[in-house]
């Protein structure tokens, strides 16, 4: 398969792994390493002495990069500080980059959202930004400067899969950067059709964190990131209204 | 002096650094922090150095599960 790169850094995994949702730092750990992910997000909230055992223990042993995120910011003014804030604590300078623009649907702020990612860039962070399926946002985010472009495919925690592949495709045609699903999958299929759609990787967090059996739902869209991305390479043949027989019709008997 | 650290008051000494901040919410650890004060991040190489002043808004922060 192709190799996967992002900002120079070459991956063996397109799955990035979001650590947000589990309930046991356990079962997180063990999820990371069915999923083979190579890097993980985080976020950054206030330091609360009370809490027991570290995520950046359970990626540090993993030997799994940190990608921390401005989760939780509504305005680029926040978002903003929360990277330089993130790449204090951590020593990144990458940086997935959400800004909010509405807290039922967790929908990106376009507007806020470009004017972050052109601050950051301009700061020196690799950025990362969780968008929506606009083809033009996209683009946008492109030329600022991002290193990859991050459509959602449906709601965050939502799992409702990619609501439109039409869009997704027409994003991943034109991007001169990596496009990486991130938000709404649900499932191993979603996380298929994200790469049949030609997307260089995803980012999962709810579909593994709050599935029954996270381990199991890892290592499932493991291998759905796998066959999707073999499958796009493969060239599959197109959709037909009608039928293409794939049996000859010369030298039929007269029977 | 009291300051606000998280969002909760705290009394502290009118010498403070922001490196002592830390401490006064029980961390001894200082790996993995970042430290905004009234809004504005002061870097780890500063944190020695920069005085706490009377009324200072702080935010600690470090990096949890999430996204």
């Amino acid at each position: 398969m192709e190799k996967f790169e992002v900002a120079g850094r070459v991956f063996a995994s397109r799955l990035i792994f979001g650590t947000g949702g589990f309930t046991s730092l356990e079962v997180l750990a063990r999820a990371l390493e069915a999923s083979g992910a190579e890097m993980a997000t985080v976020a950054m909230r206030r330091v609360d002495p009370s809490s027991k055992g570290s995520v950046l223990g359970v990626l540090d042993e993993a030997g799994c990069d940190v990608l921390p995120n401005t989760a939780g910011c509504f305005t680029a003014r926040d978002a903003v500080l929360t990277a330089h804030l993130a790449r204090e604590a951590l020593g990144t300078n990458w940086i997935k980059l959400e800004v909010i623009g509405d807290d039922r649907t967790l929908f990106p702020d376009g507007t806020e959202l470009l004017t972050a990612a052109r601050q950051l860039i301009e700061d020196g962070f690799v950025v990362l930004p969780y968008t929506s399926d606009d083809p033009v946002l996209a683009r946008r985010l492109e030329d600022a400067g991002c290193a990859a472009v991050m459509p959602l495919g449906s709601p965050i925690g939502s799992g409702s899969g990619i609501r439109n592949p039409y869009n997704i495709a027409i994003i991943t045609e034109r991007a001169s950067v990596p496009v990486i699903l991130d938000a709404g999958i649900g499932t191993a299929s979603d996380a298929a059709i994200a790469m049949e759609l030609g997307c260089d990787g995803v980012l999962v967090a709810s579909s593994i964190a709050r599935a029954k059996d996270p381990v199991r739902m890892a290592e499932a869209i493991k291998s759905a990131v796998d066959a999707g991305r073999l499958a796009f390479e493969a060239g599959r043949i197109p959709r037909r209204l009608y039928a293409e027989p794939s049996t000859q019709t010369d030298g039929m008997p007269e029977l | 002096m009291i300051v606000t650290i998280n969002g909760n008051r705290h009394e502290i000494d009118p010498s403070s650094r922001v490196a002592d901040l830390p401490a006064i919410i029980h961390r001894a650890d200082l790996r993995g922090l970042a430290i905004a004060v009234n809004g504005e991040v002061v870097s780890r190489s500063e944190w020695e150095d920069v005085r706490v002043e009377e009324g200072a808004r702080v935010e600690i922060l470090q990096a949890v599960q999430g996204g």
